[in-house]
């Protein structure tokens, strides 16, 4: 297959960015996007080109490592998937794609379609986890869950931190990625024990970051490649005033 | 205490708040401009002279206008923050499967906007006595506006316009007060789009029923 | 050749450990903040041990080369984690996951590490629990379990086929909780470039921060590697782009041993190969053996019809289908342990049964189980990673059989460590994939994620401190001192010898030649012959590499073509050891499988007189030949047996 790319080039974070237009030909069905994309460069390198520098690393769909806009966006055009798991198949032949890095402010771009994903750390660490310590924890089976909150905890907690959802909505809103955290913890018996605290902090530090405000337009559930729902935003609304207000 | 005023959840909240508060108000102002097609001017009068004198709906007035105001002042205020977010926007525009009215919240409230003061210019404004006209007569001043064609096209888009804010805001409004859940999501986006079609639909075939007969 | 000391603590193996913690050294914790650890790598071992390092009040530092801790490649670990909690009421026990473990290694692992690892793989499952993993449950409310290969019992902790992302977020936040703390500072996106060494203990590393270029220099009183196997030396395989061997190699031509670099892992479920584009593989979980049926036809022309597309699965009636693993290992079927199941794939394949296009795959079946459970079921067991192979293959397996074959997927071979986690230099550890002390020659499934949790969490925050408790009387060192700056040094030298090849070819060109080398020659199986003319074609290749290839950009900078030549440079030197080791082991044990030595019915015959130690290799200088020491392995608690599934 042929294909004609437009991709955003971008030497760092505070150069000016442009798109430039590349041909590529003989490129099998069955490659993946990235697996697309390397050839592209090993043909820039080749050539005496530099190479498109974008994110990848298990290519299996599970790290989030990947990030790219593709054709209007994020992840491209296949459901339930990263970019790294979309095949060639998914694109006519002769087709023109445009290639985008993720927008967004708390985003900064490093390179070409490179982005800083460190945001997302912060907001854990203002509190996505349950605060014990190694060691001196009851036994596994002391605390009986019940199936279907386990079930919807994990559903959650899926999340692979990717920002496919921030890339997506219209507002930048992290909404998506804080309502997963907060979610996967407030279901479980251990989470609930500092959830006020957790949620709090959580919703704050996603303010303060300069992600924008939901505006429940479901982008963000459209294009999470683990079909996170927008049930869990409603959660994290509800666990917000909860907090809040009790 | 800061935490909470100042979070975005809680401006959402307000904004689900005081739109929930703008949707009651719509049936009960839909129900008085029901007695415009009776043909005797009397009953709708009453009922206006009733709603602009009883102090308890007086007070209701107030935190009517107050409301507007608000919801208005929070969707400009969170839209420029949602856009600022963005930084740089993309060279192809979002293709994913959205709510699709969701998209244009601050086009259609603005639209809204500025029917409103068209409307409170008309109606308002002569209650309060900015505007000459005879307050006690809004049956006639409403006859009158509906025997304008041009007026009833602006009324008829403004309305449509509405409809297409209530097919998002409904359904909305409870996601962000939290009561979606996997079950009573789709309840209230089906409630929400008959909402946004029935509303609408009664206000717009006033003035077509009015004209055409 | 000196002599190994494996420091393992006397007495039963039963009270070992326990002794062990009640009579090693404490830091007391107000020396604690005053003691600095390096821990280089974030996955399941390098997190929860920086995390656990944290919470005790030691000043953590840790590097990853990703964006965020998060991406480590724990996280693709699909199928789940044993523990010998003895839930299901089957029978299970400390011992029998000793056993069991001690056995999948077909006898070449040490012993007390093993029975440890048991030990304390309950405590792993609590922790988790508490720190709000979400393991698959019954309605009752409690865990429940799953079987996976090389076992009679089911004790195999999962989330979905997710296991290993939610035990690595778990890890992760608690890594995170101390960040926020700040007892642990995170360096993200770099890449460890060399070990420092002063006075002979391990006390810094050099790091290239990937975005600027620059090398930095970073003072620890201990140094903690975790960063992982040495998989992608083959080039395709289920590791993550990025999975490298630098981290380790750097330490070994520093002084630390390298152990049993042949011992790697063929996993029998992956997706097979497609073309030479394509950059890796994709593990198919081997929890899906639970209920799949792995068979080829029966007939060799029907095969061949299939490869042909004249005859699809589906047509093959059940008597003309060979369910190859039932017929040969009727006890454990197609649940034998890994190494097992990739070996009869490659044979029925080798002698013509294959399927596939390319004549290199099997199926696995899943067509009885859908008829005994129903569709629900199997799709809520395994929903996601049949989704998943419906994505990449194009084909839906609840209809058609799955096609699989094995693929590169973990190494049990690495740097060499004692009980304490310590590598033979003093003051460097190493944790999780990157040590050897576990697996023996094979690692069951479900037993990396095991492995990488008990090392972090409750095996190196008690031994580290055994050897700390030396230094809290060595002040912080400078950065300044010559021993950093050499590294420096050199480092900066051999990064930019390779810019300055200015050659004209990419990197995969020469990467990609050296997987086929490593697969062909040092692959599944193994000879003599193969394995001498490998080494010369490796010598070959990272000759040509040196010549000829083209990093665009320049050092200061980022620059990931630099990136990647710089790990392909470490691969092509440890390639050679690996076929060195497998040259020297003169037997066939787990996932080495020498040609030579083989029992009348193919199965792989140990040399248990001659080659009952572990091969430690000891770097003598760029062009000499490294030196072997060897461990002898004593099992006193386990009889020592051919190995059978039968």
């Amino acid at each position: 297959m042929d294909f004609k790319l437009k991709i955003w080039r971008q030497k760092n974070t505070t150069a000016k960015g442009r798109f430039e237009t590349y041909n590529i030909s003989g490129i099998s069905p069955d490659a993946s996007f990235l697996e697309m994309l390397d050839i592209l460069n090993d043909q820039l390198i080749e050539e005496g080109g530099d190479p498109v520098a974008f994110d990848s690393d298990c290519r299996e769909g599970i790290c989030g490592m990947c990030s790219l806009y593709i054709n209007g966006r994020p992840h491209g055009p296949d459901h339930g998937i990263t970019v790294c798991q979309m095949h060639m198949r998914n694109f006519k032949d002769g087709e023109m794609i445009t290639i985008e890095p993720w927008r967004a402010k708390p985003f900064p771009i490093i390179k070409d379609l490179m982005v800083d994903r460190g945001a997302f750390d912060k907001i854990i660490q203002a509190g996505g986890y349950i605060s014990v310590n190694t060691g001196g924890v009851p036994d596994a089976n002391a605390i009986p869950i019940r199936k279907e909150n386990a079930d919807l905890a994990m559903d959650a907690a899926a999340c692979i931190g990717c920002g496919a959802c921030v890339a997506a909505c219209k507002n930048a809103s992290a909404m998506l990625f804080v309502s997963a955290s907060v979610s996967h913890f407030t279901l479980l018996p251990q989470g609930r024990v500092e959830a006020k605290e957790r949620v709090k902090a959580m919703v704050a530090k996603m303010d303060e970051l300069g992600f924008g405000n939901c505006s429940n337009t479901g982008a963000c559930e459209a294009e999470c490649p683990k079909e996170i729902k927008l049930t869990n935003i409603a959660r994290l609304n509800r666990e917000f005033y909860k907090a809040h207000v009790s | 205490m800061s935490r909470f005023l100042g979070s975005s959840i809680t401006r959402k909240i307000t904004m689900a708040l005081l739109g929930l508060f703008l949707i009651l108000f719509l049936p009960v102002h839909l129900g008085i401009n029901f007695l415009l097609l009776k043909s005797d001017p009397e009953p709708f009068n009453k009922a206006a002279h009733f709603m602009a004198t009883f102090w308890l709906v007086k007070g209701f007035e107030v935190l009517l206008l107050a409301s507007f105001l608000l919801h208005i002042f929070y969707g400009i205020l969170l839209q420029i923050q949602n856009w600022l977010a963005r930084g740089k926007q993309y060279k192809i525009t979002n293709y994913s499967q959205t709510s699709f009215f969701s998209k244009f919240m601050i086009w259609t409230g603005l639209i809204i906007f500025i029917f409103l003061i068209i409307h409170f210019m008309n109606f308002y404004f002569i209650k309060i006595g900015w505007v000459q006209g005879d307050p006690e007569n809004f049956y006639g001043v409403a006859h009158q506006l509906f025997n304008i064609p041009a007026y009833i096209i602006l009324y008829v888009f403004s309305f449509l316009i509405l409809g297409f804010h209530l097919a998002h805001a409904f359904w909305s409004a409870f996601q962000t007060l939290g009561w979606n859940t996997a079950g009573l999501s789709p309840v209230f986006k089906v409630l929400g789009i008959l909402y946004a079609i029935l509303i609408p639909l009664g206000f717009t075939l006033i003035p077509l029923i009015i004209y055409f007969s | 050749m000196v002599t190994l000391n494996s420091k393992v603590p006397e007495g039963p193996i039963a009270e070992k450990w326990t002794n062990y913690k009640a009579h090693q050294k404490l830091v007391s914790p107000n020396n604690k903040r005053k003691l600095d650890i390096i821990v280089v790598g974030t996955g399941l071992a390098g997190a929860s041990a920086a995390a656990s390092l944290g919470e005790l009040g030691f000043n953590v530092k840790i590097f990853c080369y990703q964006d965020s801790p998060r991406r480590a490649h724990s996280i693709a670990a699909q199928g789940g984690i044993n523990a010998a909690k003895n839930y299901q009421n089957d029978g299970d026990s400390i011992y029998r996951l000793f056993y069991d473990t001690v056995k999948g290694g077909d006898y070449r692992s040490r012993e007390a590490n093993v029975y440890r690892l048991a030990e304390v793989s309950n405590n792993i499952i609590d922790q988790c629990v508490a720190q709000g993993v979400p393991f698959a449950r019954e309605y009752g409310g409690l865990l429940t379990n799953r079987s996976f290969g090389g076992a009679l019992v089911s004790r195999t902790f999962y989330a979905r086929g997710q296991t290993g992302q939610q035990l690595l977020l778990g890890a992760y936040g608690a890594l995170e909780r101390q960040i926020a703390k700040g007892t642990v500072t995170l360096y993200n996106r770099r890449e460890m470039e060399d070990l420092v060494v002063v006075d002979g203990k391990a006390r810094g590393i050099i790091v290239r921060n990937l975005i600027t270029g620059k090398l930095e220099r970073h003072f620890g009183h201990a140094v903690v590697l975790a960063t992982g196997g040495y998989g992608n030396v083959y080039f395709l395989s289920t590791n993550a782009m990025g999975s490298n061997v630098s981290a380790a190699w750097q330490a070994y031509k520093k002084g630390a041993y390298f152990a049993n670099p042949a011992y790697v892992q063929i996993h029998p479920t992956c997706i097979p190969v497609h073309g030479d584009y394509q950059s890796k593989l994709t593990l198919m979980s081997e929890s899906l053996r639970n209920d799949g049926r792995i068979w080829v036809p029966r007939k060799k022309e029907d095969a061949e019809k299939i490869r042909k597309g004249e005859l699809k699965a589906n047509d093959i009636p059940d008597e003309d289908r060979d369910y190859y693993l039932e017929r040969r290992y009727p006890a454990f079927g197609n649940l034998v342990p890994r190494d097992v199941a990739s070996r009869a794939a490659k044979e029925r394949c080798d002698a013509g049964y294959g399927v596939g296009p390319t004549g290199l795959a099997v199926f696995l079946d899943f067509k009885d189980a859908i008829e005994r459970l129903g569709k629900d079921v199997i799709e809520a067991r395994y929903g996601n990673l049949f989704q998943m192979y419906e994505k990449i293959v194009d084909d839906n397996p609840y209809e058609t059989p799955m096609m699989i074959y094995p693929a590169i997927h973990y190494t049990m071979g690495g740097l060499w460590v004692d009980y304490e986690l310590m590598t033979s230099i003093p003051g460097l550890y190493a944790i999780g994939e990157v040590n050897f002390s576990d697996h023996g020659a094979n690692r069951l499934g479900a037993s990396a994620l095991m492995q990488g949790l008990a090392d972090g969490y409750f095996v190196l925050p008690y031994t580290i401190q055994n050897y700390l408790a030396d230094e809290i009387g060595t002040p912080r060192m400078s950065t300044d001192l010559p021993e950093f700056r050499e590294a420096e040094e050199n480092v900066q030298e051999r990064l930019s010898k390779l810019m300055g090849i200015k050659g004209q070819h990419a990197i995969d060109k020469y990467y990609k030649e050296l997987g086929h080398i490593m697969w062909d020659h040092v692959g599944m199986s193994r000879n003599e012959q193969g394995l001498k003319e490998g080494i010369e074609m490796i010598r070959r290749i990272r000759d040509e590499f040196w010549h000829k290839i083209r990093i665009p950009l320049t050092l200061n900078e980022l620059n990931t073509e630099l990136e990647k030549a710089d790990r392909v440079a470490d691969f092509l030197e440890l390639a050679e050891l690996m076929a060195l080791d497998a040259l020297n082991r003169k037997e066939s044990a787990g996932g080495h499988y020498r040609e030579e030595y083989q029992t009348e019915e193919g199965e792989a015959l140990r040399n248990d007189d001659e080659y009952m130690y572990v091969a430690a290799w000891e770097y003598k200088g760029p062009d000499k030949p490294p030196e072997l020491h060897k461990e002898p392995l004593k099992f006193e608690y386990i009889k020592v047996q051919t190995r059978s599934y039968k």
